[in-house]
């Protein structure tokens, strides 16, 4: 049984003036007992809303998400509270989702508080301390006050908080896109260590999917509210059937000395994109595919098993078994 | 003589205690060369390019010597101001913080040409117009009559490089952090095109080693407000020398060994 | 577990002299209106009948003067400071704890509970204040406490206004967000991230409500409908004063500049507390 599921879910936001927006758009998802699952796309598809939608911090259009095989979505909020303890969140800007009145250590006890009760103030704050030295953050920050810290500190503090429960399982929106390169790998380095000796499960959400495939042995393709393809991270890097999955691998950074010249070459190809309202047939991703037929136009490609166990929603993904080509000619 | 010249530059912040942002840099831009800072937040990269063009905040004070095309910008007055978006142009981290909010993108490109080349109204339109044919945007009539806040992060970005309207010497901070990762190589590759097209010189601020790889032609290394490297960029990426660098190397994300 | 931050602040306003130079001015007239009548040689009603509407340090013992029934100008002033205070320091305590609620819950809860909350206080605000003290005296009679009521009744509807606002925009932030994931409930977001998290400027428009209220006492009182003879308000003092002008001007400028510079120090006060409570700032 897998431990978190989605089914069909839907989020839609009401626009003043326009129809309703749905950022996501009936997607399923299986995450199994410590699995990490990445989640990938640019900013704008759903990805957060998605990880928000889990943790009910927004409503459901559509859909379920079951919890070992149970609905949890339809629950009273008295009745959902218990299950925080289970699902944590780490967010995407640590400077913003620590309460700038509080210090580190009350704000990395506060779950507890509410949902460990009569735990008394002093047992709250040693294991506060406790999970902070987890974390690797020195006790003597845990007096101050987040305005005082760096970004890499916050961020740990922020993983701090999400670990004090002891939860199942952590949305980890952009947990390192806030922060800069060099920390960023210390912050991927915790994650992974703290995955493996919790056992812990998770959604992990970016647009970068090199961080993506460094932590998740599954990832999840997204754009415009659907899942466009999903498989190993192996599958997804070197043989990707989905051309924005091209797209996203292509604009992953290169640090070598031939960068530049590549960048150049690929500019040069490039018209640039017109950017359309997402069509209410067809492929979403139609407009700004090399790849398309007018079938893509007309008609939705549905998310579709390929024989090794992976997904891709593509009419033409059978036409390149070995994956699509780097656009740019090296 | 090379375009700008940075000579000892210190910048001191008055706080309690003191801070030294920067601690006696020299670093020189050539005509038409790209030279990349790169650092950590807090090493004094972002305040020594603000010290270069006299934005410092008020609490700031720049001492040493920083000159363009031969004049000396710092100094009493803002000897800076003559410069800003004549011979040097900006684009920073968060296009928006550039752009006025309340007024059209076309207006404020228009303003800017008649500002600085003054140009009459209607040469100035047809020159916003040919600006942002320029950075490659789409829809140009419409984005002309359209507000900051109706374009995406990366359509932001391509107007404030519009803005900044071919100068000898960009000045970029941090331009692709707050983008996605398929924009940020756009973007990207933009910046590299614009340059070479219209033999600007470009001094980049970033923390980022793939946008080392993508522009720049020289890289300095700068840690607590101090060079610690400089090599030419393709040496650096093929073996820093510092053990900072290094670190800083190894740490950006690549898919290389995705098994 | 608080102490650092409002000590921080603390020490950030010490720095700031105009601030200062308010909170001095300040303790001095606090401390004048409260102990300075003991001290004086009269008493606010006591008439005097040798020196009638004397000129300041014209006569013995009345330094800044008597008015037209030779009562001592400097003691009635400072009898004037101390009402006009204690109902403004009241009528912004009541402010302060209906505003803050109100608008905390109802920025917190948006959607109907919000607006039907926010409603109510424009109702209230378009209801001619003037008008509706007018029928509070005549129901309860004139006095200190009718015209605390009339105050209080009207002084928390901007306040509740300000606190929705940042109620509404601090809903939004992540530290919420953060908080219903640790599983807080409604009220406990509300006292610990909301409502400290909105207090700077709840402070800053508090200092700056306590001389308008003052303001609006002197301006009933003024009209005859605030504070009655023989208590002295520093509003029904500037009527007097007004209506002697021509002939004894110091009857207006003692109250008047006592008026001037209350509300100038709260003022400053309220710049200083302003930047000094943004923790965000350092």
């Amino acid at each position: 049984m897998n431990l978190l599921e989605l089914r069909g879910v839907s989020v839609r936001y009401r626009q003043p003036g326009a129809r309703e927006l749905a950022a996501v758009d009936g997607v399923d998802v299986a995450i199994a007992e410590d699995e990490m699952l990445g989640l990938v796309g640019e900013s704008g598809c759903g990805k957060t809303t998605l990880g928000r939608a889990i943790l009910r911090l927004v409503p459901l259009a559509a859909g379920q998400v079951l919890w070992r095989g149970r609905r949890i979505d339809a629950l009273a909020a008295r009745d959902f509270r218990p299950l925080r303890r289970e699902l944590q969140c780490v967010f995407q800007d640590p400077h913003a989702c620590l309460d700038p009145r509080m210090t580190i250590a009350e704000s990395v006890a506060e779950p507890l508080r509410a949902l460990a009760r009569g735990t008394t103030a002093a047992a709250r704050n040693e294991r506060a301390l406790l999970r902070l030295e987890e974390v690797g953050l020195a006790g003597d920050l845990a007096g101050r006050y987040p305005h005082q810290l760096s970004g890499g500190q916050l961020q740990r503090a922020v993983i701090a908080r999400a670990l004090i429960v002891d939860p199942r399982f952590v949305v980890c929106d952009e947990p390192v896109s806030a922060l800069d390169v060099s920390v960023q790998g210390q912050i991927v380095s915790l994650l992974e260590r703290i995955r493996m000796e919790r056992r812990l499960a998770s959604l992990f959400i970016s647009h970068n999917l090199a961080v993506v495939a460094r932590l998740c042995e599954r990832v999840m393709v997204m754009y415009r509210g659907r899942i466009v393809e999903t498989g190993t991270r192996r599958e997804i890097v070197q043989v990707p059937l989905h051309p924005y999955t091209r797209e996203l691998l292509d604009a992953v950074p290169g640090i070598d000395a031939g960068a530049r010249d590549r960048l150049l070459l690929r500019a040069a190809q490039a018209r640039p994109a017109a950017v359309v309202a997402a069509p209410e047939v067809g492929c979403s991703f139609a407009a700004r595919c090399p790849h398309v037929l007018p079938r893509c136009r007309a008609e939705r490609p549905p998310l579709r098993a390929m024989a090794s166990g992976r997904s891709v929603a593509c009419h033409r993904a059978d036409e390149w078994p070995a994956g699509l080509p780097t656009a740019a000619v090296t | 003589m090379a375009l700008l010249e940075i000579r000892a530059l210190t910048v001191d912040f008055a706080a309690t205690p003191p801070v030294r942002a920067v601690d006696g840099v020299d670093l020189s831009v050539a005509e038409r060369e790209s030279v990349a800072i790169v650092g950590e937040s807090g090493s004094g990269k972002s305040q020594l390019l603000l010290a270069c063009t006299g934005l410092l905040a008020a609490n700031g004070r720049a001492t040493g010597s920083v000159r363009f095309d031969g004049a000396e910008l710092l100094g009493p007055g803002d000897r800076a101001a003559g410069v800003r978006g004549r011979g040097i142009g900006f684009v920073f981290q968060d296009a928006s913080g550039s752009l006025t909010p309340h007024r059209r993108i076309g207006d404020q490109l228009a303003e800017v040409a008649c500002a600085v080349r003054g140009l009459a109204t209607d040469a100035a339109r047809a020159e916003a117009r040919r600006l942002l044919d320029c950075v490659q945007l789409a829809d140009a009539d419409r984005r002309l009559r359209q507000y900051p806040h109706e374009l995406s992060g990366g359509m932001r970005q391509r107007v404030a490089l519009a803005l900044a309207a071919r100068p000898r010497l960009l000045f970029a901070d941090e331009p692709t952090t707050a983008l996605d990762v398929t924009v940020q190589a756009e973007i990207l590759a933009l910046l590299a095109r614009v340059c070479r097209e219209f033999g600007m010189a470009l001094l980049l601020v970033t923390h980022d080693l793939g946008v080392v790889a993508a522009l720049a032609d020289r890289i300095a290394v700068m840690s607590t407000g101090r060079l610690v490297e400089t090599a030419a960029a393709a040496d650096f990426l093929n073996g820093p020398r510092h053990p900072y660098s290094a670190g800083l190397l190894a740490a950006v994300p690549t898919l290389a060994g995705v098994r | 577990m608080k102490r650092g931050l409002w000590r921080d602040a603390f020490r950030e306003l010490a720095a700031d002299r105009a601030a200062m130079t308010g909170v001095a001015v300040l303790a001095v007239l606090l401390l004048a209106a409260f102990a300075g009548p003991a001290l004086l040689d009269y008493r606010e009603d006591e008439i005097d009948w040798s020196s009638i509407a004397v000129a300041p340090f014209a006569a013995d013992g009345h330094w800044l003067g008597t008015d037209r029934l030779g009562r001592d100008l400097l003691v009635r002033t400072l009898f004037g400071l101390r009402v006009s205070l204690a109902i403004a320091l009241a009528a912004t305590l009541v402010s302060l704890v209906i505003g803050v609620a109100w608008g905390a819950t109802a920025g917190y809860l948006r959607g109907r509970t919000d607006a039907l909350m926010m409603r109510f206080v424009d109702v209230l605000y378009a209801l001619p204040q003037v008008f509706f003290v007018i029928i509070l005296t005549v129901v309860f009679g004139r006095g200190p406490l009718t015209l605390l009521v009339a105050i209080g009744a009207f002084g928390w509807l901007t306040m509740a206004r300000i606190v929705r606002g940042q109620a509404l925009s601090l809903r939004e932030r992540e530290f919420v967000e953060a908080a219903i994931v640790g599983g807080s409930r409604t009220p406990r977001i509300v006292l610990r991230h909301i409502i400290p998290n909105l207090l700077g400027p709840v402070i800053v428009y508090a200092t700056l409500l306590v001389p308008q209220v003052i303001l609006v006492e002197s301006f009933l009182s003024f009209l005859g409908i605030g504070i009655q003879e023989p208590l002295a308000s520093l509003g029904n003092l500037i009527a007097d004063g007004a209506a002697e002008m021509e002939t004894a001007p110091w009857m207006l400028a003692v109250p008047a500049g006592c008026l001037v510079l209350l509300v100038f120090a709260f003022n400053f006060l309220g710049d200083g507390l302003r930047d000094a409570l943004d923790p965000r700032d350092r």
